[in-house]
């Protein structure tokens, strides 16, 4: 391990990526993103590795989907408006079998919405991409250090699994700066993956990268077996982070930056006598169910907290069977809640006065 | 007490090297010693943790604050109000909180005219344990590319060296090599320190300037 710096996490997404083996970046500029590629236009000539600016967001995706056909590790980086626009690049990519980090750096919306955080998306990233069955491993880090630590691992289950991996972030995680400690440069050996059309040398049959399937028993045949990875990532690679749980009465449930509110928050109703805790997951899909679950045996109360209107509370009440009652307190379109704020709310869920 | 020489004090430097904190705590030292201050808000590269973001704090101390025309809201226009100009030419005590980097600096050959009259101190601020200057080396090179752009020589150097919430004396006291070695490749004098206020050091330097940690995330306020 090197010693301690101070990034932004936007640059830290880009640095840690370089650090997995990732040579190939193609974007297109947004706010509150544009330091993931502004960084990489710096650091990828010196590496021997590819910075594109495509023309767009549909040109950057394709262009990914064309490079993880040929076995490499390869990064888009964009902002809300911009996952919408490759929405349909990201469904190819999970119907092509090949693995691919995109980053999300959140900002508030609909539509053309505007730049400040926002965890709006969430529906977007882990139920509704795009058309067709597929899923994406889905991030949520909450600070720049496990930023750093999921993209390593963003990659290497990527490849795993092969499918598209997303990491969630936001504007005030990607602009805020922490300090990081960033891994040894790791090797890869991009020859490894046998799948990978990248010139078969006169050594093997060639290889073809395809989403296309005319004959419809062939293509649910296809998407069933992607289905039983996809049960196996969502049996073997939940991640949550639990904080003052087990004795708690109320439990939260919040990730990214609102999880750091909701921390301050819990340690506040500590301090004034009620036993709170909170649950980070860092996986939204799959999402931690089993820790959810676990601890529905015995808090009896729930609240999500969320930058957006109440996305992430839907799984937290299919996590809980319904058998609990969850509540949601939430900002949005650019605002983040102050601990204050979400204190109260604790508050008001213990019966009042404080 | 602060520091400050000159009428108009431009605080430049790479992206990250916390530009914005010091502004801010040279601002409220001026406010709290009497002067009729301005704080020039002049980032139009990052629409996030800027001057313009503590307006209500600032002008609450006597501080006024000029920022982009769009600073603080939803729209990512780098357009400058003339109310700049105005302050640069006759303010009292004239703080200007630039952009990181040269992309950044780039605001300020707009106001070439009026800094050269002006003669202002300008500090390029510095901090060792910000990634891509944690060599005097690159420090050095990203003052080049910035006094170029801005039509700006540096007069002076600050280190701002510093680790966030992990910040120790030591981490300090190990930044003293990196700053002199900046101001032997520049020829610039060392112009302060900073310290966050209520650490105390065991291998003191002068001029030191306390500084308290004004720029933070939301979970990190008060309460």
């Amino acid at each position: 391990m090197s010693e301690k710096v101070l990034m932004k996490g936007n640059e830290a997404i880009a640095e840690a990526a370089i650090a997995a083996g990732c040579r190939h970046f193609f974007g297109y500029p947004i706010t509150p993103q544009t330091e993931v590629a502004a960084y990489m236009s710096k650091r990828m000539p010196k590496v021997n590795g590819v910075y594109l600016q495509a023309e767009s967001e549909v040109a950057s995706i394709n262009m990914v989907l064309g490079a993880a056909a040929a076995g490499v590790r390869v990064m888009t980086s964009t902002s809300s408006p911009g996952v919408s626009l490759m929405a349909e690049g990201i469904s190819y990519i999970a119907g092509s079998d090949v693995p691919a980090l995109i980053i999300n750096v959140q900002r508030g919306g609909p539509g053309l919405g505007g730049i400040q955080p926002s965890q709006a998306d969430y529906y977007q990233a882990t139920k509704s991409t795009a058309h067709g069955d597929f899923h994406m491993i889905v991030f949520a880090p909450s600070t720049v250090q496990e930023t750093v630590d999921l993209v390593a691992k963003a990659f290497d289950l990527g490849d795993k699994y092969r499918m598209p991996v997303m990491i969630l972030s936001d504007g005030m995680l990607g602009q805020m700066m922490e300090p990081v400690e960033l891994p040894e440069p790791k090797e890869v050996d991009n020859d490894s993956k046998e799948w990978a059309a990248c010139g078969h040398k006169n050594q093997r049959k060639h290889n073809v990268v395809n989403s296309l399937y005319i004959d419809p028993a062939t293509l649910e045949g296809l998407v069933k077996k992607r289905f039983e990875r996809y049960a196996k990532v969502q049996a073997e690679e939940q991640m949550a982070e639990e904080y003052l749980v087990d004795d708690a009465d109320i439990v939260l449930v919040a990730y990214g930056a609102s999880a750091r509110v909701s921390r301050s928050a819990v340690d506040m109703a500590r301090k004034n006598g009620i036993k709170a805790g909170l649950i980070r997951p860092i996986t939204l899909w799959p999402f931690p169910v089993d820790a959810i679950a676990k601890a529905a045996e015995h808090v009896p109360k729930f609240l999500t907290v969320e930058m957006s209107m109440g996305q992430m509370v839907d799984d937290v009440r299919l996590a809980v069977k319904c058998a609990r009652p969850v509540e949601f307190y939430g900002r949005t379109g650019g605002m983040i809640p102050t601990p204050i704020e979400v204190y109260n709310k604790i508050v008001e869920m213990n019966g009042g006065e404080q | 007490m602060h520091p400050l020489e000159s009428r108009v004090t431009v605080v430049c430097g790479h992206y990250g090297t916390g530009k914005t904190n010091l502004s801010i705590n040279l601002a409220l030292d001026c406010a709290g010693a009497g002067d009729d201050v301005t704080l020039i808000d002049m980032d139009i590269v990052n629409p996030y943790f800027r001057s313009a973001d503590y307006t209500d704090m600032l002008t609450e101390a006597g501080v006024r604050v000029i920022g982009p025309n769009f600073a603080n809201s939803n729209l990512d226009t780098p357009s400058l109000p003339g109310s700049i100009r105005v302050a640069i030419e006759d303010g009292e005590r004239v703080i200007i909180d630039v952009g990181g980097d040269d992309a950044g600096a780039t605001a300020l050959a707009v106001y070439r005219r009026q800094l050269e009259e002006a003669e202002p101190d300008v500090l390029y601020v510095i901090n060792k344990y910000r990634s891509l200057t944690t060599t005097p080396e690159e420090a050095v090179e990203i003052l080049g590319e910035v006094e170029r752009t801005a039509h700006l020589k540096a007069t002076g150097i600050v280190n701002n060296s510093h680790l966030k919430h992990l910040t120790t004396a030591e981490t300090i006291e190990s930044s003293y090599g990196f700053a002199d070695k900046v101001c032997e490749h520049t020829g610039l004098p060392l112009r302060f320190t900073t310290v966050p206020r209520g650490l105390s050091l065991s291998k003191e330097i002068e001029p030191l300037y306390q500084i308290d940690v004004h720029v933070r995330t939301p979970w990190e306020q008060d309460w």
